[in-house]
């Protein structure tokens, strides 16, 4: 297996785009990738598309030709596939994107992720988002997403004596975070008070709790150690890690309902892949599409004691400049959710902390990253270890 | 002898007061209460329909003995679910009894229930079935301001009727029927209509006056020799009437009068107050039992209690009165959106 | 839910019906053609078996959002139970005022409505929980 490397980024800011489409978004994200990498379109040699909805939102398929298409690359005939994995669509597109360069048969690709979500009413918006969940045994009886994490949170605070202040936590670091991110859908910061007094949505997490319902797109460009060598990018940095895991798809049939086996899975095979110990990593991108989804991620992958995370960060961990940093992007609560770019939005932030611009929330020293990204309650996780060679 | 193997029933858990309609319409509520002799009744939440109540009072009379070898589902109402699909197709499979089975539907205003008892015990009397179940269940509804409104109830009760292993026994049944239009709905309309005064003597007392004596005459028996007495309730004071009238007292009818607290389940009627009476008989106990459906007909029982009952498991399942008094009330508002009389937007 | 889709999972809706391995003999609802834990050992042997009815809740949380098929019942209360056999079953609990639920209550199975298309669409039918008093 051969040694894979990003040498572009590119987003568009997560947010509101009533002007734009889902091609122009994608297509925005992935020139910007490659212009990033100082190269032209016309040297990519495939394109992996992560995409979620836009069955159920703009009723089209076949994204993968659609990006390559619209990107200008139809006459260059560029194999292109979409990658679906629910709310893991682009961290699974990278771990495709790295597989097709690490093989061997490709050696520079472009990885893109886009979600249009806005041009469905907030109702149907609510349903889209839980199309990852179990339609006939969860969505069925009224389990959206959110109901779902509702419970998880319900049942942390039972088991551990969690404090629901200690889960209002992670969004106001989330938001702290997002202020100093041009990029984030949502720039003010909150309260732990402006978490538990917004309205209710499955009791007991709040508007404030759950990440919102974004679009927009980000792209990264893999490349091959030879494409390196000819592109001589600033910092040369390196996926050492890249693993998914799955699990149960239903909640319910999760051994315990608060372990995310599927984290703990793709997160120790990534950091072995890495040869690197977890109190290495000082970046970390947490899946938070709800406060619970964070806290729980961080704790099974043993940043923090079960039960825990909270009390932690109260304390003030998680801030860019504290001993670990979470979510220096805003997360999915401040940045953004467009399911299908998040987990390669994540990749992107990881990149741009290492090549040390993030300025205000930049990480002191950063030099390895990790990247955690999950669909609905856990039945899959994608995990990616990045660190500056 | 055919009769009674296993019963059950289910009340939904809301109520409404007199008192709460009578203050939404202007009306005094103690005039009603005395009127009518109703002080609630029952409402079925947003999740229910005929087809989930009478599934809950079958598993009800399942629980108590699990009846083997059913052959026939009918489930009478005046509230199906589907103009077009039967609830016996919904109950048999909700209960595992399809496939080797027949099933239909009844109507007959509130005697759709006691019909399909007829047709099932004739079904076990000729052995076309081994057991067969007679559901009356309803969700009915009156028109907002409407006298009915205060009566119109949920609930309902199944009977499995077989020969074999039976708790009670049916010696007789009778029923007159004539063409009386005291109270009817056509085709497509929200609501029924009603005859006002019309549907009491030449519709209610008629029917029920008249079957009731011709089971005492053919069994050859009197008010006195019977331990309880159940009527159809559309009103606390039409079987109270008819009870005095007939020769009845106030102890026989009490235990199968539920109609003051949970109003007139329609085709549940007058067999929920039959289940109540059952809910506390003992062996010997004679129960006449009369029911009475707008359009207009009458079907009465005389039936009588035996000795298995007292190793019938009643306990496996909540009593009838336990289930009234277990009722949460609601407001007149929500009381409109659970009955789905809210015109909603798109 | 189109006609077919609804159609073939009356008996495992309407009754719970799971299936289990008869190799390990543990229980799955819904149901399962494969063991996860005994696969080829499993496939074509797996056994129909009804979940008994009564069991605790294990976790809830109250729904707020705006779900158009229950609107009727917002705030409705959602929770996994842990069955009598050990089964989890993921529904509504109905019946019951949001602020009484608690994490160990013992809970009942019952028949109701889920949800139906339009009104003149087929009705779907269902579990859902009740308190189990």
């Amino acid at each position: 297996m051969r040694d894979v490397y990003i040498v572009g980024i590119g987003q568009t800011k997560y947010g509101e785009h009533w002007e734009k489409s889902l091609r122009s978004l994608v297509v925005e994200a992935g020139l910007k990738a490659i212009e990033d990498a100082n190269i032209y379109s016309r040297d990519i040699q495939a394109i992996f598309g992560g995409n979620m909805s836009a069955g159920s939102t703009i009723y089209q398929d076949n994204i993968g030709s659609l990006i390559s298409d619209f990107s200008g690359l139809s006459y260059n005939n560029v194999p292109a596939m979409r990658i679906e994995n629910g709310s893991a669509s682009g961290g699974a597109a990278v771990h495709a994107g790295y597989i097709s360069v690490a093989s061997g048969l490709y050696d520079l690709v472009l990885v893109g992720g886009v979600e249009k979500l806005t041009d469905v009413s907030m109702e149907d918006q609510a349903e889209v988002v839980s199309g990852e969940v179990d339609q006939e045994w969860e969505l069925f009886h009224g389990g959206t997403l959110a109901a779902l994490q509702g419970l998880m949170a319900r049942r942390y605070m039972h088991e551990y004596d969690a404090k629901r202040e200690e889960i209002a936590t992670l969004p106001v670091l989330s938001h702290e975070h997002g202020s100093e991110n041009p990029y984030a859908h949502f720039r003010n910061k909150i309260k732990i008070e402006d978490v538990l007094n917004s309205t209710l949505v499955a009791d007991p997490l709040t508007m404030l709790d759950m990440a919102p319902y974004s679009d927009g797109a980000a792209a990264i460009v893999l490349a091959s150690e030879e494409k390196v060598r000819e592109i001589k990018p600033e910092v040369k940095i390196k996926i050492s890690g890249s693993a998914i895991s799955s699990d149960f798809m239903l909640l319910q049939d999760r051994e315990n309902i608060l372990n995310l086996k599927s984290v703990r899975i793709s997160t120790e095979k990534a950091l072995k892949m890495a040869k690197l110990d977890i109190n290495k990593i000082k970046v970390f991108e947490v899946h938070d599409s709800s406060s619970i989804m964070g806290l729980l991620i961080l704790e099974e992958i043993g940043v923090f004691p079960r039960g825990k995370a909270g009390k932690y960060i109260m304390d003030g961990y998680g801030h860019h400049d504290s001993k670990v940093a979470i979510n220096t992007s805003g997360g999915l609560k401040a940045k953004g959710h467009p399911m299908g770019a998040t987990g390669i939005g994540q990749i992107v932030e990881s990149v741009i902390q290492l090549r040390n611009k993030a300025e205000k929330r930049q990480v002191p020293n950063a030099d390895k990253a990790l990247a955690i990204n999950i669909a609905g309650t856990g039945s899959v996780s994608v995990s990616h270890v990045l660190e500056v060679v | 002898m055919v009769g009674i193997v296993s019963y059950g029933s289910y009340i939904p858990k809301w109520r409404i007061k007199t008192e709460e309609i009578a203050r939404v319409w202007g009306e005094d509520p103690e005039d009603i209460k005395n009127g009518l002799m109703i002080y609630s009744k029952s409402v079925p939440g947003p999740d229910e329909d005929t087809a989930t109540i009478s599934v809950e009072a079958l598993r009800n009379a399942m629980n108590r003995k699990n009846v083997k070898n059913i052959g026939a589902v009918y489930v009478g109402s005046e509230s199906h679910p589907y103009a077009v699909k039967p609830t016996a197709t919904i109950v048999a499979e909700a209960m595992g009894l399809t496939p080797n089975i027949t099933a239909a539907d009844y109507e007959f205003a509130c005697k759709a229930g006691t019909a399909a008892m007829q047709s099932v015990m004739a079904m076990v009397e000729s052995g076309m079935i081994e057991n067969g179940v007679a559901i009356g269940a309803d969700t009915s509804q009156g028109a907002p301001g409407d006298a009915l409104e205060y009566s119109a109830a949920a609930g309902g009760t199944a009977f499995i009727i077989g020969k074999e292993n039976t708790i009670a026994d049916i010696k007789v049944t009778y029923s007159i029927t004539t063409d009386t239009p005291d109270f009817w709905r056509r085709e497509g309309q929200d609501y029924p209509k009603h005859g006002g005064r019309f549907t009491g003597e030449p519709a209610y007392f008629k029917h029920v006056l008249t079957v009731a004596k011709k089971i005492m005459e053919i069994m050859k028996t009197k008010p006195e020799d019977y331990t309880y007495a159940v009527f159809h309730q559309p009103n606390g004071k039409f079987p109270t009437r008819a009870a005095k009238t007939l020769g009845f007292k106030e102890n026989q009818i009490k235990q199968g009068l539920i109609v003051p607290y949970i109003g007139n389940t329609y085709s549940g009627s007058m067999i929920t107050g039959l289940s109540a009476i059952l809910d506390i008989a003992k062996p010997d106990d004679r129960i006449l039992a009369v029911s009475f459906g707008s359009g207009a007909g009458s079907d009465g029982f005389h039936i009588e209690v035996n000795k298995n009952i007292e190793n019938y498991q009643r306990e496996n399942a909540k009593p009838v009165w336990n289930q009234i008094e277990n009722g949460k009330y609601i407001d007149y508002a929500i009381y409109t959106k659970f009955k789905k009389k809210i015109k909603m937007g798109d | 839910m189109t006609i077919p889709r609804y159609w073939r999972e009356f008996q495992h809706r309407y009754r719970l019906v799971g299936t289990k391995c008869p190799k390990c003999g543990r229980i799955y609802f819904p149901p399962r053609e494969v063991c996860p834990q005994c696969h080829r050992e499993s496939v074509g042997k797996m056994e129909k078996v009804e979940i008994k009815n009564s069991g605790k809740v294990y976790s809830y949380t109250v729904v707020y959002q705006d779900v158009p098929d229950f609107k009727f019942l917002k705030p409705y209360v959602f929770i996994i139970a842990e069955m009598d056999s050990g089964v989890k079953v993921t529904g509504q609990l109905v019946d019951i005022d949001p602020k009484e639920v608690k994490i160990g209550m013992p809970v009942k199975i019952a028949f109701r409505r889920i949800r139906e298309e339009d009104e003149a669409g087929i009705i779907e039918y269902g579990y859902k929980f009740v308190p189990n008093e």
